[in-house]
């Protein structure tokens, strides 16, 4: 393409500025966990590993991380089944009210999470007089999880096609033995990165959190955001930012390794 | 086709049963992602929707269930939540107009000017933050306006825009890249051919084309940015945006109905928008 010299400076400057702006707080962070200083006055004034140290020991954090952990998972194992069933009924079936299941699925992310949490937490509250705890927090993650696993599978029985579960029908497998042998294998790594997805969303979730978890039910980011205010805290607080920010690197590496054979790992 | 009897045990013959017949295979795969999403998570929300319209006993604090326009009334007659509501869609649309504009040069030139090489790491780098922790973002800016910050701007409305908009950055950037990659260079190269400068060509050639994907990309920063009361609790100082009024109404005020109600502001705004962007095709580009 014919862009001027000067054009192709200013974008490559621009991309650099704008990449810069997105990584130095992080960095930033980083930087503040192991600052000596209390307040993080700036620049820091000594360093040290003092405060990961505290951040290991804490056992509220430790329990946290647990339950953040827990309600992950179980979210995440809802959604795998709940998001593929979805997309094999949407995909390879054609029946009324079909584009209808696609905008349901995508609805909870659509709306303001405070719109979902309240509207759950009033259900289980009033409706169904459920006790909020570990398990509404769960339900509650699964709702808005769905959709990734979804969108990965959909887009791999998309491409899929149905001859190779035709050809396993040929062969004599059942229903059930061409989809352990033929369906299942093909769809793997999308629900892995669907799967990752969820996990990810769930674990980073604080909103709907807030509303559907009882009081004794505190996950990760609840603990942050309760400790954010809290002077005392503050460097346990960055360690666990700092954390954060270095573990983010695994997923991308999965997905990476994932979009290898082409699987959608990018947002929602 | 008749199935060739191995072993006619009652695995084999559900499976023969299902092979047959598509529509109980079709029930069966709808029936717990309905039963989830469409039953109990629309009935949510139609429950929250019908409490907008009961209120609060003011003694007992409990909820009566009586049919009243009254949390509509207050909520479209009280200045507070006009200014609220107001100050909301104008930090929304500030936060759009900001990431439009830091991420539609990075787009192009991630898409049109990087090698293909390139191309693939700057995608992940955009990638990246999306995975760091939310709180942590926003806590990162918490860190940096304090007043004895790397900026030490202090909190506020400006800090709040500044906050969300580095939050929903690769919302933005992410589909717009997309769009820019669908579009062919050879476009850009007959503009060119044509006698078409730079700015003519975007605004001819580059920007239609790629419209649905930026409204795809401020659909994110647009909703995300309405809904937000967290980011406003960590850098806002004093200042409320809706998402606040709603959390306060739940919270120290113990007024579901009216917080139901107030929850209905978002929703609606964002119905609109939807119905507003559909022509564009930008539906599609999510």
């Amino acid at each position: 393409m014919n862009l001027s010299r000067t054009a192709r400076i200013a974008l490559r400057a621009a991309l650099a500025a704008g990449l810069a702006v997105v990584y130095v707080p992080l960095a930033v962070v980083l930087l503040n966990s192991f600052n000596s200083d209390r307040t993080f006055g700036w620049p820091p004034a000594g360093l040290t590993l003092r405060w990961w140290g505290t951040a290991l020991e804490s056992a509220g954090l430790r329990d946290a991380l647990w339950t953040s952990v827990e309600a992950g998972l179980g979210a995440t194992a809802v959604a795998l089944v709940l998001g593929t069933m979805a997309a094999f009924a949407v995909q390879r079936y054609r029946f009324f009210g079909r584009d209808t299941v696609s905008l349901v699925i995508v609805l909870p992310i659509a709306l303001p999470g405070i719109v979902t949490g309240i509207a759950l937490s009033n259900t289980f509250h009033a409706v169904l007089g459920v006790p909020l705890g570990l398990l509404t927090v769960i339900v509650g993650h699964a709702t808005f999880c769905v959709v990734t696993v979804y969108n990965n599978v959909l887009a791999r029985l998309r491409r899929m096609g149905l001859s190779l579960e035709e050809a396993s029908a040929d062969l004599g497998a059942d229903t059930f033995t061409t989809f352990r042998l033929v369906t299942f294998p093909m769809m793997r790594s999308a629900l892995l990165a669907g799967g990752l997805l969820a996990f990810a969303l769930s674990f980073d979730e604080i909103i709907v959190t807030t509303f559907t978890a009882g009081a004794g039910v505190r996950t990760l980011p609840i603990w942050i955001f309760e400790n954010l205010f809290r002077p005392n805290q503050a460097p346990v607080v960055n360690v666990v930012a700092a954390a954060l920010i270095v573990l983010s690197v695994i997923p991308i590496y999965l997905a990476q390794r994932l979009s290898g054979d082409n699987a959608r790992v990018q947002g929602g | 086709m008749t199935t060739p009897v191995v072993a006619a045990g009652p695995r084999r013959r559900a499976a023969a049963f299902l092979h047959r017949h598509a529509g109980v295979r079709l029930s069966l795969l709808l029936s717990a992602p309905l039963a989830w999403l469409g039953l109990a998570y629309l009935g949510a929300l139609a429950a929250l929707f019908v409490t907008a319209f009961w209120s609060t006993d003011v003694f007992t604090g409990d909820v009566v269930r009586v049919f009243t326009w009254a949390n509509f009334h207050d909520l479209v007659t009280g200045d507070v939540y006009r200014t609220v509501a107001l100050r909301s869609v104008g930090v929304a649309v500030a936060v759009t107009a900001i990431d439009l504009v830091i991420a539609f040069p990075m787009a192009f030139a991630m898409a049109k000017v990087a090698s293909p090489r390139a191309q693939r790491w700057l995608v992940i780098l955009v990638l990246t933050p999306l995975w760091a922790s939310y709180l942590v973002k926003a806590y990162a800016w918490r860190v940096m306006l304090s007043s004895d910050g790397v900026l030490g701007w202090g909190y506020g409305l400006t800090a709040t825009i500044l906050t969300l908009s580095y939050l929903w950055l690769p919302y933005m950037i992410l589909p717009i890249y997309a769009g820019l990659e669908r579009l062919p260079g050879s476009l850009l190269d007959a503009a060119g051919d044509l006698g078409a400068r730079g700015w003519r060509t975007f605004r001819t050639v580059v920007w239609p084309l790629t419209f649905p994907a930026v409204v795809a990309g401020s659909i994110f920063t647009f909703s995300l940015s309405l809904g937000d009361y967290i980011t406003v609790k960590i850098v806002g100082g004093k200042s409320q945006l809706i998402g606040n009024v709603v959390y306060d109404n739940i919270g120290a005020a113990n007024n579901l109905p009216f917080a139901a109600a107030v929850a209905t502001v978002p929703v609606v705004i964002m119905l609109v928008y939807l119905a507003a962007v559909r022509r564009t095709g930008a539906l599609d580009n999510l």
